[in-house]
């Protein structure tokens, strides 16, 4: 074991001091190796693999760009990485078992989800001060603030609803019942549209912020695939808003959801199992971590093809993507 | 009708696309706080008869300050204290309380989430001693009128209860018995059942072999009654999917008592002799339900031997060392509430409690007819860590779900349905009776 890490270490000297790079960077988190794999946008070379808590899963970045917050499940810690030395700087109380989070525009507050506790804790970045806490519906997950700042929205794996959180409040203002086990959820740009997949129920439900009722329901077919094999997980909208991806699980694929139409258009073969993915920083890459084949599926966004496949760590999860 | 494995089948695919469900838009949304639920006291409660709860959303920042008045909806849990089969370990403490704690803990959970909708529910515990008169239990249960049952009962006592008049509209989950008769010539229409049946377990651990090509099996039995039904299912796996029982041994020496000064050292010298005069055989499958024997099996054998079957590698609904699809929260609260690993029946009481909760809040509505349409209905989902969602077979109610192989490991070995094995509609109607075999007759 040791010597490949060595070698590793090897050829992230090398590369760093080959090329003082100004390209991007992807991070993918790595279930089961407890590290974080660092890719670079443009070469997809290994820059870095980082080690972290255990189980890592949910990764999202500072509007900055400066922190990388890893939520280590099993750790029951949230790890930030400096993305300049790309290196553990400190850790955040996350409360138990933090699987996803969101961050507000500003990049003053995280809102994580604690799903053994029913609970989202409201922490402050910088001092990593607990600011609030909301009891929501049993195991929550999915985590979005919308653009204005105004809302955050918690899916409930358990109770099956998207809780809506008062950001200035800290309450709850409303409960959106959708389908079986809610995985994650978005607001589209404008903050018109807020969208959350249900992993076991197969769907996306479209909710309007206006009055927070479910205004749409997307399904998938495939043929040949099994219908409970499809099941969304991970969604991320184009730059330009015009596309949703969506990765779904079992079905080995990734849906393309036209955001006008809200139909299906295309479905996308990957790596085993995509969790989460991202887009790159100019928007016509899309990453998806393929959680069974150990590796990140490249799509092109313009011809929607699988352009390559690249290995990261065992298990990958979460990516998240910084120019 | 079910296949075997196949390569991949082309009327698969075109059915399939027939059978997308599409889902009605179901979204209720409401504003509000939550609240923690205080759950009533057994003896306050009372039938409920009030119309959906589920009012639309006022949206936006019209919140309420105060949670909406909950509407509580009584959930039975009717039980009798039976022997329960010793642990063959001396060792290992029996445990008495199965299925009755994974009904309080989802309860627990259900009052959380119905919190969000104006529902409340009260698990009202009627568990009569070993000599009690569960019929009885059940007439004073159904004087209020029809009732949501969780029944962790044997089949007759089963039976008893779903064949009262009033019990006639009555919810009744079998969360206990996977007796075959009750999915088949004595199946009830106002009875569910939650725990995988002898034929979904042998077809299970079946599929598994046949993937594996290990056709050959040496069953070795007890007597009981039970032990005669898991018999016969695993003939019938045999035969739909190419296995072959090359023998069938009646395990021999009485059981006797678990504790002895002279350990193990007899049953070492014994297992030999059972196992020695038997044909070629890939595993051992051993049908134990009374737990006499069957762990004396493993290591034993005359030669190396898989034992599997209601000891060794088992086909269950659930295990101790299940880990995937949210589970661990299963695993992890279950523990926080007993000091003790879960056991299968504290899942099926769980997901008994949890599919009469669910339905009532999706449904939106409280009185038991309506909650029972809604589950037999396609928008009845239920979500149980099992990475699908599971639902109910109409020809004879019992739980589509997938099965796990694990039991005698310390991680699971697998879950079946596995791969290549195709069905036209539900690749979870591969384990058990299909529609075409079934020898239920609800009315």
């Amino acid at each position: 074991m040791n010597r490949p890490i060595v070698l590793f270490a090897f050829t992230t000297a090398m590369l760093v001091f080959a090329e003082p790079c100004f390209a991007g960077k992807i991070f993918v988190s790595n279930e089961k190796d407890n590290t974080v794999t660092v890719l670079d946008t443009d070469t997809y070379e290994v820059i870095a693999t980082i080690p972290v808590g255990r189980r890592p899963r949910g990764v999202i970045l500072s509007p900055d760009y400066k922190e990388l917050f890893v939520a280590a499940g099993d750790g029951d810690i949230m790890d930030v990485i400096d993305t300049a030395t790309l290196k553990k700087s400190r850790e955040l109380e996350s409360g138990p078992d933090p699987e996803l989070m969101a961050v507000d525009p500003k990049g003053e507050k995280i809102y994580i989800a604690n799903e053994d506790d029913s609970l989202v804790t409201i922490m402050d970045i910088k001092s990593g001060d607990v600011l609030g806490e909301v009891p929501v519906g049993v195991e929550p997950e999915g985590m979005a603030v919308s653009p204005d700042n105004k809302y955050t929205v918690a899916t409930s794996e358990s109770t099956s609803m998207a809780h809506v959180i008062d950001n200035e409040k800290k309450k709850l203002i409303a409960n959106v019942l959708v389908d079986s086990r809610p995985r994650e959820a978005k607001f589209t740009a404008d903050g018109k549209e807020l969208w959350v997949s249900s992993e076991v129920g197969g769907s996306i439900s479209v909710i309007d912020p206006a009055t927070w009722k479910v205004t749409k329901k997307i399904t998938f077919e495939v043929p040949g695939v099994r219908p409970e094999l499809l099941q969304p997980v991970g969604m991320d909208f184009t730059k330009d808003g015009k596309q949703l991806f969506v990765a779904l699980g079992p079905a080995n694929r990734v849906g393309v959801i036209d955001t006008a139409t809200k139909e299906v258009k295309d479905y996308i073969l990957v790596g085993q199992r995509p969790w989460h993915g991202e887009l790159s920083p100019d928007g016509k890459k899309y990453f998806v971590a393929n959680g069974l084949t150990n590796d990140i599926t490249i799509i092109d966004v313009d011809s929607l093809k699988p352009e390559k496949s690249v290995p990261v760590g065992r298990l990958p999860w979460g990516v998240a993507v910084m120019p | 009708m079910s296949v075997g494995p196949v390569s991949r089948d082309v009327r698969f695919a075109v059915a399939l696309s027939s059978l997308l469900t599409v889902l009605a838009l179901s979204g209720v949304s409401l504003a509000e706080e939550a609240q923690a639920p205080t759950p009533a006291p057994a003896a306050a409660a009372k039938p409920a008869v009030a119309p959906s709860p589920a009012a639309p959303a006022q949206g936006g920042e019209a919140a309420a300050p105060n949670a909406p008045a909950l509407v509580k909806i009584p959930v039975y849990y009717l039980g009798k204290r039976y022997p329960e089969p010793l642990p063959l370990s001396y060792a290992e403490r029996p445990v008495l309380d199965k299925g009755i704690q994974g009904a309080r803990m989802y309860a627990k959970q259900a009052n959380k989430s119905g919190a969000f909708v104006g529902m409340g529910f009260d698990l009202i515990e009627a568990i009569v001693p070993e000599n009690g008169d569960v019929v009885a239990k059940a007439r004073e249960i159904l004087k209020k009128g029809d009732a949501l049952i969780v029944a962790d009962l044997e089949p007759q006592d089963l039976l008893a209860v779903a064949d009262l008049p009033e019990a006639k509209n009555s919810v009744i989950m079998n969360i206990r018995s996977s007796a075959e008769a009750l999915r088949q010539e004595d199946c009830r229409p106002n009875v569910f059942h939650i725990i995988p049946d002898w034929a979904m377990r042998a077809d299970a651990l079946g599929q598994y072999f046949i993937v594996k090509k290990w056709p050959r099996w040496l069953v070795i039995r007890g007597d009981s009654a039970a032990d005669k039904d898991y018999l016969a299912q695993i003939q019938r796996t045999a035969k739909r999917y190419g296995g072959k029982i090359v023998q069938e041994v009646v395990y021999p020496y009485p059981p006797g008592s678990r504790n002895t000064d002279s350990g193990y050292q007899q049953v070492q010298a014994q297992i030999p002799m059972v196992t020695e005069q038997t044909p070629d055989h890939d595993v051992i499958w051993v049908i134990d339900t009374d737990e006499f024997f069957g762990d004396y099996l493993p290591y034993r054998t005359y030669k190396p031997d898989l034992v599997v079957g209601t000891q060794g590698l088992q086909a269950l609904a659930w295990d101790k060392s299940y880990t995937e699809y949210g589970s661990m929260t299963f695993q992890n609260d279950l523990f926080k509430l007993t000091k003790r690993d879960a056991t299968e029946r504290d899942y099926t009481a769980w997901l008994g409690v949890r599919a009469l909760t669910d339905a009532a809040m999706r449904a939106g509505k409280t009185s038991v007819p309506d909650i029972k349409q809604f589950i037999l209905s396609k928008d009845f989902n239920l979500e149980g860590h099992k990475g699908v969602a599971l639902n109910f077979r109409p020809w004879d109610h019992q739980m589509r779900q997938p099965i796990i192989l694990g039991g005698g490991t310390r991680t699971i070995v697998s879950k079946s349905p596995q791969e290549g094995f195709l069905h036209e509609k539900n690749v979870n109607d591969t384990l058990g009776y299909d529609e075409p075999e079934t020898k239920c007759k609800f009315h």
